[in-house]
C-alpha cells in the first residue's frame, strides 16, 4: 500500500465514492469501502470522505452496512454533527424485521461515542431489552452500559438498573452474564453488582450452559458472594467442584481462585485445590502457548511461596529447554531455585550448571545467582560448584561467581575458609563495576586469610587513575584500611599512596570525603579506626531477619489469577502507585524537618560525641554488645512503643548506615544485605541507666519510606523521645546524601 | 474487558485496529506497543507490559503479533486463551493466519471481531454460532484443489497419490463451502504428539515427556455425529493396564466439553458432535520410557556431506545441519572441524554446537515423525453416524504426526 499524502487518498476515494457507476456496482462499491477502512487501519486519518460512507450506509447489502458502521463508530467523535445524520438510517435499522440487522445498528447507535446521542439511543436500547430475539437482547443489555458511560456524571437509572436485575433470568445464557458485565459497568460507583443468595445460587446453577468464558466471568463475579453458613459454603464448593476439571486454563484457575477464597477459614481445603491444580497448571507450564507458559510459571512460583515442597517432585518440569524464550527460562530457573529439597538437590544444581555456560550471558549469570540462591541451604556443594566455575575464566562468569561469594559470606559464614582458597587469581578476569566491588570487598574483609590480598589490591591502587566507577574506588578505600588493620607492613605505604591520591587528585567528591574521613580518622588514633571500621558484626543468624519464609496462603490468594503474578508484587505496586498517584498526597510532614536538622558529617563525630550528652537527658553507652539470641528473645517479649515512617529516596547502603550508627553509639544486631527486599535491620543502644532500646527498620520496595519500630525496656517517654530524636538525625542524613 | 485490539505484523504494521472502549489512547497505542516490545530489557517478559494505566497482553501467533489492552487486573489465563482462540479462528474463517491472508480479508476479520467482542466482553467464539452472523467470504490466494500436485506434502510421494491430502487441504475456511454447498464432506483428524527430550552427556534420560493432542477439523454440516476409536490399551492414570500389548499409559487427559465420554471407559471410543471448525478433542500428557540409540555420531569423516540436499551452515554460535529427509533404519554421519579462537584444546565437533567453553554446547535436534506417535496412541476408526444428503461419501483423513519440541542431548 503506498503512503500517499492522506489528502490525495482521501480525494481519491472520495471522487470514487461519488461515482454513480460505482455506486450502482454492488461488489465494486464494497471494494472502495474496503479501501477506506484498510486506509483508516493504517492511520491515516479518513474521515474527509464522512459525508460519502453516511450515504453508502443506507443500502440493503449487510457486509457494506457494517463496514460503514465500523467506520462510522471510529470517526463520530470527530465529525458529530455529521454523524447525526446517520441516525436515521440506524433508527430505521433497529426495526428491521431481520434480528441480525437490529443488532447491527443498535450495536453501531450505541457505540458512536459522541455527545448529544444519548437521546436517540435511549428508546432503541428500551425496545432491544424488550425483543425477542436473544441476538438483540445481548447487544440491548452492553448498551446499557454503553449509554450509562457516555456521560459520567449521569446519574443511575433505578428502572432500567432493575430492568437488567430482572434479565438476569433470562433463558439466553450469553444475555445473563452481559447484565452482570453492565450492572457492573452502571453500579461501579456504588461498588459493582450485588450477588445476593438468590443470585448466586441462580448463577450457579445457570455455569454449565455457558461458554467457557462466561464461565470464567461468573466465577469471578461470584467472589463477592459471602455464603451465610458453613454447610452453604460446602454446598456451593460442590456445585464447583466440576470446574477444576474444565479443559479451559482461564476457567480451572478462576474456580481454584474461588476456591481459595471462599475456603479462607479452612487451609486443608485450600491446599486440597492446589494438589489438584496441580495437573492443569504442569500441563500449562508445559504449553505449546508460550505466553500461556509464562503465566503458569508464574504462578507457580506464587503457590510455591506458600507450600514450598508443591512441586518438588515434579522438578523435571520446569528444566529449560533449548529453543524456549530468554523469559521462560529465567522464570523456570526461578522456580527450580524454590523447589528445591533434600531428594533432588543434586539433580536440580547439576542441570543448573549446565546453563551456567550457556551462550546468552544473561541467562549464563541468572543460573549462577540461582546456584548461589541454594547455596544458603547447601552451601558446599553450591560453592564447590562455583569454584570449578571460576577455572573457566570468563569474564561476565567470574563476576557474577564472585558477587555471589560475596553475598554467600555474608549470609553462611561457615563457607568463608573455601571462598578464600577460591578467589586468588580471579582479579583477572573482572572488568564491570559489581564485580570488582564484590571482590575488593572480600579482600578487605577477609584478607589475612588469603595470602596476595595486599598485591591483588596494590594492582587496583596502581590503576587507581584510571578507573571509571567512584563507587569501586569508595570500596577500595574501605577495604585498604580494613586490610591496614591486620596486616600493617605490607599495606602502610600504597594506603599513604591511594589516600594522598584520593585527597589531591580525585574528582569525584564523595570518594574525596571519604578518603578524607579516613584520614582524620587514622590521625586520632589506631584505636579509633579499629572501634569504628571494626565494629560488632551484623549477625546474619538472626532469625527476625529471613521471617518472611512461607507466607499463608491467603496473602495472595486475592492475587491468584491476576497480572499480579505475572508482573512480580514489586512491579505490580510500582503501577498501581503510577497509576494512583493522587491518592497519595504529598503526605511527608517529616520530610520537611530534615532540612533544618544538622547535618551528621562523620568526620565531626569527636564533637557530637560530646555534644549529644549535653543537649538532652540521654547518654547511650558506647559498648553495648548484644548476643542475637538475647536481643530476637528481648525483642519478641517487648511491644513497640513507637513507630514512624520517614521518607528514604535511595538504595541502603548497609555499610554507610552502620558506620554512621556507631558514631552515635547505636550497635547493628543484624541488617539484610544490600539490595534485598524487603531490607530490614535491627538496632540496638543502652543508656547509662540501663535502659535498652530496640529497634527495626524496615525499607519496603514498593513505598519509598523507612519504617521505624522502637522498643524500649523501660517505659520512659522523655529518653525515648530524645533516643528517637537522634535515630532520626542520623537516618535523615544518611538518606539525604546524594550517592 | 479489552480496551482494544489490534494485530500487528512481524515488523510491527498495523493490519486491524479496533477500539472497543474509546477510554484509552489511540492510534498510536500500536505503535506504542512495538516501540515498547523491541526496547524491552532481556530480563522482563515481554507478554505482560504495561503504559500509564494500560497494560498490553499479547501472544505471536505464526509470525503475528495480537495484542489486546486492557486497564483492568484481568485473568492472565482467560486472555491469554481468548487470544489463542481467536488466532485459531481467524485461521479458520481465513483459511490461514498469515500477514497476507488477515490483509486481503480486513473486512472479515473486523466482521468477526465485531461478532466476537461487544464493548470488549466477549459474546461467543464459537465457529458454528458465528457463522450466522459472518457474511463475508474470504479471499483465498490460491484456489483450493485435491489435484494440486505441487503441494502435496506430510505424507511424501510414496503413498497412492489419490488417498493423500494435500497438506494445504486443512487450511483452508470453513466458509467457503457456501458456494460449492455438499461438495467437500472432509473430516480431518491430526493426532499431534511433541516430545521434549534431554539426554545427559553420559547417555542418561533426564526427562521424557510426551504431549499429545487429537485436533478434529470439520467441514461436514453440523450436527452429524462422529466415533472416533482410540487404541484400546489406552489407560490414564495409576488404572490397570488393558489388554495384553504394551500399554499406553497417561498420566492425564482433558477433553473439550462437547465430547461424550459414554463409550470411553469400556470401549475408548469418543462420541462427538462436532461444531465445523478447529477444536482440540482432548489433550493428554505422559510419559514415556524410551530406549533410543543416537545414530548420528561423528565418524570419522571430514566435512563432507553425502548428498546436495543437505546443507550445513555456521551461525551465531552454533552449527546448523538440515536433512531433508531421512530414510528409517539409515544412518546419516557428518564431521565438523571448528577453529575455535582463543580456546585451548583440540578443536570440537559435533552437530549444533555452541563455543561454550565448558566443552560443547547442546545438540539438538528438532525433526517430525509422519505416521507414528511415540505413545503409541492410534486412532482405530472414525465414523460417521449421518448420511450425507445426496452426495458420496465424506473424505476422513487420519494422520498421526509426532514432532520434537525439545530433543536436546548434551555432549
Amino acid at each position: 500500500m503506498p503512503y500517499l499524502g492522506s489528502e490525495d487518498v482521501v480525494k481519491e476515494l472520495k471522487k470514487a465514492l461519488c461515482n454513480p457507476h460505482i455506486q450502482t456496482d454492488r461488489l465494486r462499491y464494497r471494494n472502495v469501502i474496503q479501501r477506506v477502512i484498510r486506509h483508516m487501519t493504517q492511520g491515516l486519518d479518513m474521515s474527509g470522505v464522512f459525508m460519502e460512507m453516511v450515504k453508502a450506509s443506507a443500502t440493503v447489502d449487510i457486509v457494506q452496512k457494517k463496514l460503514v458502521y465500523l467506520y462510522m463508530c471510529t470517526y463520530a467523535p470527530l465529525k458529530p454533527d455529521l454523524a447525526l445524520l446517520a441516525i436515521n438510517t440506524l433508527c430505521k435499522d433497529c426495526s428491521d424485521p431481520n434480528p441480525m440487522v437490529r443488532g447491527l445498528a443498535l450495536r453501531s447507535m450505541c457505540s458512536l461515542r459522541m455527545p448529544g446521542v444519548q437521546e436517540y439511543i435511549q428508546q432503541p436500547i428500551l425496545n432491544g431489552l424488550r425483543d425477542k430475539a436473544s441476538y438483540v437482547r445481548r447487544v440491548a443489555v452492553l448498551g446499557c452500559a454503553k449509554m450509562h458511560n457516555l456521560h459520567e456524571d449521569s446519574e443511575v437509572d433505578g428502572a432500567l438498573v432493575n430492568e437488567l436485575y430482572s434479565l438476569l433470568r433470562d433463558q439466553d445464557p450469553i444475555v445473563v452474564v452481559n447484565c452482570l458485565r453492565s450492572l457492573e459497568e452502571i453500579l461501579k460507583q456504588e461498588g459493582g453488582v450485588v450477588i445476593n443468595k438468590p443470585i448466586a445460587h441462580h448463577l450457579l446453577n445457570r455455569m454449565t450452559k455457558l461458554d467457557q468464558w462466561g464461565q470464567a466471568e461468573v466465577l469471578n463475579f461470584l467472589l463477592r458472594y459471602q455464603p451465610r453458613s458453613e454447610e452453604e459454603l460446602f454446598d456451593i464448593l460442590n456445585l464447583l467442584d466440576s470446574f477444576l476439571k474444565s479443559s479451559s486454563p482461564g476457567v480451572v484457575m478462576g474456580a481454584t481462585k474461588l476456591f481459595l477464597i471462599m475456603a479462607k477459614k479452612f487451609p486443608h481445603v485450600q491446599t486440597d485445590v492446589l494438589v489438584r491444580v496441580k495437573g492443569p497448571l504442569l500441563a500449562a507450564c508445559s504449553s505449546e502457548s508460550r505466553e500461556l507458559c509464562f503465566a503458569a510459571l508464574c504462578h507457580v512460583r506464587q503457590i510455591l511461596h506458600s507450600l514450598p515442597s508443591h512441586f518438588s517432585s515434579h522438578y523435571k518440569k520446569f528444566f529449560c529447554s533449548y529453543s524456549e524464550p530468554h523469559y521462560i527460562k529465567l522464570q523456570k530457573v526461578e522456580v527450580l531455585c524454590e523447589l528445591v529439597n533434600d531428594e533432588n538437590v543434586q539433580q536440580v544444581l547439576e542441570e543448573l550448571r549446565g546453563y551456567c555456560t550457556d551462550v546468552s550471558a544473561d541467562f549464563a549469570q541468572a543460573a549462577i545467582f540461582a546456584i548461589g540462591g541454594i547455596a544458603r541451604t547447601y552451601t558446599d556443594q553450591c560453592v564447590q560448584i562455583l569454584t570449578e566455575l571460576l577455572g573457566l575464566q570468563q569474564e561476565h562468569i567470574t563476576t557474577v561467581v564472585v558477587q555471589t561469594f560475596r553475598d554467600l559470606v555474608w549470609l553462611c559464614p561457615q563457607c568463608t575458609e573455601a571462598v578464600c582458597q577460591a578467589l586468588p587469581g580471579c582479579e583477572e578476569n573482572i572488568q564491570d563495576s559489581e564485580g570488582k566491588q564484590a571482590l575488593i570487598w572480600l579482600l578487605g574483609v577477609h584478607g589475612e586469610r588469603i595470602p596476595n590480598a595486599p598485591y591483588v589490591l596494590e594492582d587496583f591502587v596502581e590503576n587507581v587513575k584510571s578507573e571509571t566507577f567512584p563507587a569501586v574506588k569508595m570500596e577500595l578505600l574501605t577495604a585498604l584500611l580494613r586490610l591496614f588493620l591486620s596486616r600493617p607492613a605490607e599495606c602502610q605505604d600504597m594506603l599513604g599512596r591511594l589516600l594522598h591520591y584520593c585527597i589531591e587528585e580525585e574528582k569525584d567528591m564523595a570518594v574525596r570525603d571519604r578518603g578524607l574521613f579516613y584520614y582524620r580518622l587514622l590521625l586520632v588514633g589506631i584505636d579509633e579506626v579499629k572501634r569504628v571500621l571494626c565494629s560488632p558484626k551484623s549477625d546474619p543468624s538472626l532469625g527476625l531477619l529471613e521471617d518472611q519464609a512461607e507466607r499463608p496462603v491467603n496473602s495472595w490468594a486475592s492475587d491468584f489469577n491476576t497480572l499480579v503474578p505475572i508482573y512480580g508484587k514489586t512491579r505490580w505496586a510500582a503501577i498501581s502507585k503510577c497509576q494512583g498517584t493522587e491518592r497519595y498526597g504529598p503526605e511527608h510532614p517529616n520530610s520537611a524537618s530534615f532540612a533544618a536538622s544538622g547535618p551528621l558529617i562523620p568526620e565531626e563525630n569527636k564533637e557530637r560525641e560530646q555534644e549529644l550528652p549535653d543537649s538532652g537527658t540521654l547518654t547511650l553507652v558506647p559498648n553495648c554488645q548484644l548476643t542475637a539470641e538475647y536481643f530476637e528473645k528481648t525483642w519478641r517479649s517487648l511491644k513497640v512503643v513507637h513507630q514512624q515512617v520517614l521518607p528514604w529516596q535511595r538504595a541502603v547502603h548497609p555499610d554507610t548506615l552502620q558506620m554512621a550508627l556507631q558514631v552515635v553509639n547505636i550497635q547493628t544486631i543484624a541488617m539484610s544485605r544490600a539490595g534485598a527486599q524487603p531490607w530490614k535491620a535491627y538496632l540496638s543502644a543502652q543508656d547509662d541507666t540501663g535502659c535498652l532500646f530496640l529497634t527495626e527498620l524496615l525499607l519496603e520496595p514498593e513505598n519509598l519510606e523507612m519504617q521505624i519500630s522502637v522498643k524500649q525496656n523501660e517505659a520512659r517517654t522523655e529518653t525515648l523521645n530524645s533516643f528517637i530524636s537522634v535515630l532520626e538525625t542520623v537516618i535523615g542524613t544518611i538518606g539525604d546524601i546524594k550517592s | 474487558m479489552i480496551s482494544q485490539f489490534f494485530i500487528l505484523s512481524s515488523k510491527g504494521d498495523p493490519l486491524i485496529y479496533k477500539d472497543f472502549r474509546g477510554d484509552s489512547g489511540g492510534w498510536d497505542v500500536a505503535e506504542l506497543f512495538y516501540r515498547k516490545l523491541t526496547g524491552l530489557p532481556g530480563d522482563e517478559s515481554p507478554v505482560v507490559m504495561h503504559h500509564d494505566d494500560r497494560h498490553f497482553i499479547h501472544i505471536r501467533h505464526s509470525g503475528l503479533y495480537l495484542v489486546a489492552t486492557t486497564s483492568e487486573n484481568v485473568s492472565p489465563f482467560s486472555f491469554l486463551e481468548l487470544l489463542s482462540r481467536l488466532a485459531t479462528l481467524l485461521g479458520d474463517y481465513c483459511g490461514s493466519l498469515s500477514e497476507g491472508t488477515i490483509s486481503r480479508n480486513v473486512a472479515l476479520v473486523y466482521e468477526i471481531l465485531d461478532e466476537v467482542l461487544d464493548y470488549g466482553y466477549v459474546q461467543t467464539t464459537s465457529t458454528e454460532m458465528l457463522r450466522n452472523f459472518i457474511q463475508t467470504e474470504a479471499v483465498v490466494s490460491k484456489p483450493f484443489s485435491l489435484f494440486d500436485l505441487s503441494s502435496v506434502g506430510l505424507f511424501g510421494a510414496e503413498t497412492q497419490q489419490s488417498k493423500v491430502a494435500p497438506s494445504s487441504a486443512a487450511s483452508r475456511p470453513v466458509l467457503t463451502s457456501r458456494s460449492d454447498q455438499g461438495q467437500k464432506n472432509e473430516v480431518f483428524l491430526d493426532v499431534v504428539e511433541r516430545l521434549s527430550v534431554l539426554i545427559a552427556s553420559n547417555g542418561s534420560l533426564l526427562k521424557v515427556d510426551v504431549q499429545g493432542e487429537i485436533r478434529l477439523k470439520s467441514f461436514l454440516p453440523s450436527g452429524s455425529e462422529i466415533r472416533i476409536g482410540l487404541t484400546e490399551e489406552f489407560c490414564v492414570g495409576k488404572s490397570e493396564l488393558r489388554g495384553y500389548g504394551p500399554g499406553i499409559r497417561v498420566d492425564e487427559v482433558s477433553f473439550h466439553s462437547s465430547v461424550n465420554l459414554d463409550e470411553f471407559e469400556s470401549h475408548r471410543i469418543l462420541r462427538l458432535q462436532p461444531p465445523q471448525g478447529e477444536w482440540d478433542r482432548g489433550s493428554g500428557r505422559l510419559q514415556v520410557y524410551l530406549k533410543l540409540r543416537c545414530d548420528l555420531p561423528p565418524k570419522s569423516l571430514s566435512q563432507e556431506l553425502s548428498s546436495p540436499e543437505q546443507k550445513a551452515e555456521l551461525a551465531e554460535g552454533a552449527l546448523h545441519w538440515d536433512l531433508p529427509r531421512v530414510q528409517g533404519g539409515s544412518q546419516l554421519s557428518g564431521l565438523f572441524q571448528m577453529d575455535v579462537p582463543g580456546l585451548p584444546g583440540p578443536p570440537g565437533h559435533g552437530p549444533s554446537t555452541s563455543a561454550a567453553p565448558l566443552g560443547l554446547g547442546p545438540a539438538s535436534l528438532s525433526f517430525e515423525l509422519p505416521r507414528h506417535t511415540c505413545s503409541g496412541l492410534q486412532v482405530r476408526f472414525l465414523r460417521l453416524a449421518f448420511r450425507p444428503c445426496g452426495n458420496a461419501n465424506p473424505h476422513k483423513w487420519v494422520r498421526h504426526l509426532s514432532h520434537s519440541d525439545a530433543y536436546v542431548i548434551r555432549i
